[in-house]
């Protein structure tokens, strides 16, 4: 009866959580879409968060992109169909992989970051002087990340997929993929409606990274043991969300696009 | 022109305070005094409205701010200035952002912003080349002085909360900022709170004084009125202060000049 009843206290703490994050979610949003908007604070998280990522997003997508291909370049050259890469490297990485490795890269970088930033913030009573005078600190801390991560994610998730599919044809090359046929199947997959796919996600990974870190930040308590296990759950609650974010969005794609 | 009446307050099933009253009237300093978690923060928090009360109202000049809708609790806050324990400056600012932040806010001109700044500064002692430092680079009394020029900037308050104001200084840094909130109240009638469990504090700088012991009043008067009091709770508390008042005196001819053998 008591293991029973330690469950269903467990379950309404996991609700309450969700639904705190959820109204949380909610106002990040209202913040992020009504003025007033503080300009230099976004100015500076779109740089912190695009030129501070932009080196890690690029390493990754490199090396992931040729991981990838060498997988798909040999089991293709087994079916008898290599120049088939361009077209493979295309759909995975610019549908997939590439949008899911940005977003991890990247949550993991800024949820911490952010969480560490706020959750300091709030244990040494700035965030209760900002309201103190009059300032809203969804409007001056949250919505800035909201923005800046919304700039600034599709713009590295681009970035991203172009250098995973590069890296593909370099891996190519050595296994007698030529670039001519490597290009002609990027090009042709490369369409319109791919790249939106591909776009799309970033969108919900940026609202889902910054109420993450925000959440956990502001409600850090118990010093700087627990601005250090607020962050790491922040980042490990980004990570796995993006992927199950990663999940819905494909679903919802797939079933709106009729494929 | 502030009064708590019947405040209780709770966090989850911890009661902070019960029933909290009290008063303080224009250009008067209150001190709330008590032993670390008799709940004396909560009351500054829950005066700027960062915190709802339970039950019992909280009066801002003849206005309850328990029942005001959030904007106009905004607008309130803007006729109060708040001293945080430890200052809580913007350690991402500087000095003079920290103190210019409201009028940034306003969006005042830049030169108008300076020269406040500076005036500011001088008002609680600084100098002007500290304007350009981080928090981080100042002592913790320093730190204090520009929690409270940053107060004062914010938009001129009428009143003034100071949170534990001299918790971690050293004695000479903390007189100084004793010396500074009575000289702001003498040379300016703002009407001030300060809470803090320093008792020679509450008596150099209390109006008048509020005791309280686990969330309750258990002494309301004047500072003299305080020494006197017979309740067993405030002879305990006061008594290393009195112990501390005696054995200085018992020392203070050795300690005079010529006073020693």
């Amino acid at each position: 009866m008591e293991a029973l009843a330690a469950v269903g206290n467990r379950v309404r703490r996991v609700l309450e959580i969700v639904q705190d994050m959820t109204l949380f979610c909610v106002s990040v949003l209202r913040s992020a879409f009504f003025p007033p908007y503080y300009r230099h604070e976004i100015v500076e998280q779109i740089h912190f968060s695009l030129i501070g990522s932009l080196f890690i997003v690029m390493f990754t997508a490199l090396v992931a992109g040729q991981a990838l291909a060498i997988q798909l370049a040999r089991e293709l050259a087994k079916q008898g169909a290599k120049s088939e890469l361009g077209h493979f490297m295309v759909i995975s990485s610019v549908r997939a992989l590439g949008p899911v490795l940005t977003g991890i890269v990247v949550a993991s970088r800024m949820s911490a970051g952010i969480t560490a930033e706020l959750g300091a913030m709030k244990s040494s009573d700035q965030i209760d002087a900002l309201v103190a005078f009059g300032t809203d600190p969804m409007k001056r801390l949250v919505a800035p990340r909201m923005i800046g991560l919304w700039i600034a994610l599709p713009v590295l998730t681009v970035i991203g997929d172009t250098l995973n599919v590069i890296g593909g044809g370099f891996i190519g090359l050595g296994y007698h993929v030529t670039f001519q046929s490597y290009y002609n199947g990027v090009a042709k997959y490369l369409t319109p409606v791919n790249i939106l796919v591909g776009m799309i996600k970033p969108i919900f990974f940026a609202v889902l990274i910054t109420t993450v870190a925000c959440w956990k930040g502001f409600t850090a308590a118990g010093g700087a043991k627990g601005v250090g296990a607020a962050t790491t759950e922040s980042v490990v609650i980004s990570s796995v969300g993006i992927l199950v974010t990663d999940f819905i969005c494909t679903k919802l794609i797939f079933r709106v696009l009729g494929w | 022109m502030i009064e708590f009446r019947n405040v209780t307050f709770s966090i989850g099933d911890n009661t902070i305070l019960i029933n909290v009253s009290f008063r303080v009237t224009k250009g008067q300093t209150r001190v709330i005094l008590g032993p670390s978690g008799s709940g004396k923060s909560t009351i500054l928090r829950l005066l700027m409205g960062l915190w709802v009360p339970d039950s019992g109202n909280i009066f801002v000049n003849e206005e309850d701010i328990t029942r005001v809708a959030p904007e106009r609790l905004r607008e309130i806050r803007r006729s109060i200035g708040i001293v945080f324990q430890h200052g809580a400056l913007f350690d991402s600012m500087t000095v003079g952002e920290n103190i210019g932040y409201t009028m940034l806010e306003d969006k005042h001109g830049e030169e108008e912003i300076e020269e406040k700044v500076d005036k500011y500064l001088t008002m609680v002692g600084l100098d002007h080349d500290v304007r350009d430092r981080l928090p981080d680079e100042l002592s913790g009394g320093m730190q204090r002085r520009v929690a409270i020029a940053r107060a004062l900037a914010a938009r001129d308050p009428e009143i003034l909360l100071y949170d534990e104001p001299t918790t971690g200084l050293d004695p000479q840094s903390a007189e100084r900022i004793t010396d500074l909130i009575l000289g702001l109240r003498d040379r300016m009638g703002k009407t001030s709170i300060m809470v803090t469990h320093d008792i020679a504090d509450a008596f150099k700088v209390g109006d008048r004084i509020t005791v309280l012991d686990r969330g309750i009043v258990v002494f309301e008067g004047t500072p003299e009125e305080l020494n006197r009091a017979g309740d067993p709770f405030i002879a305990e508390f006061l008594a290393p202060f009195r112990k501390a008042v005696a054995a200085a005196r018992r020392r203070e001819p050795m300690t005079t000049p010529g006073g020693l053998p």
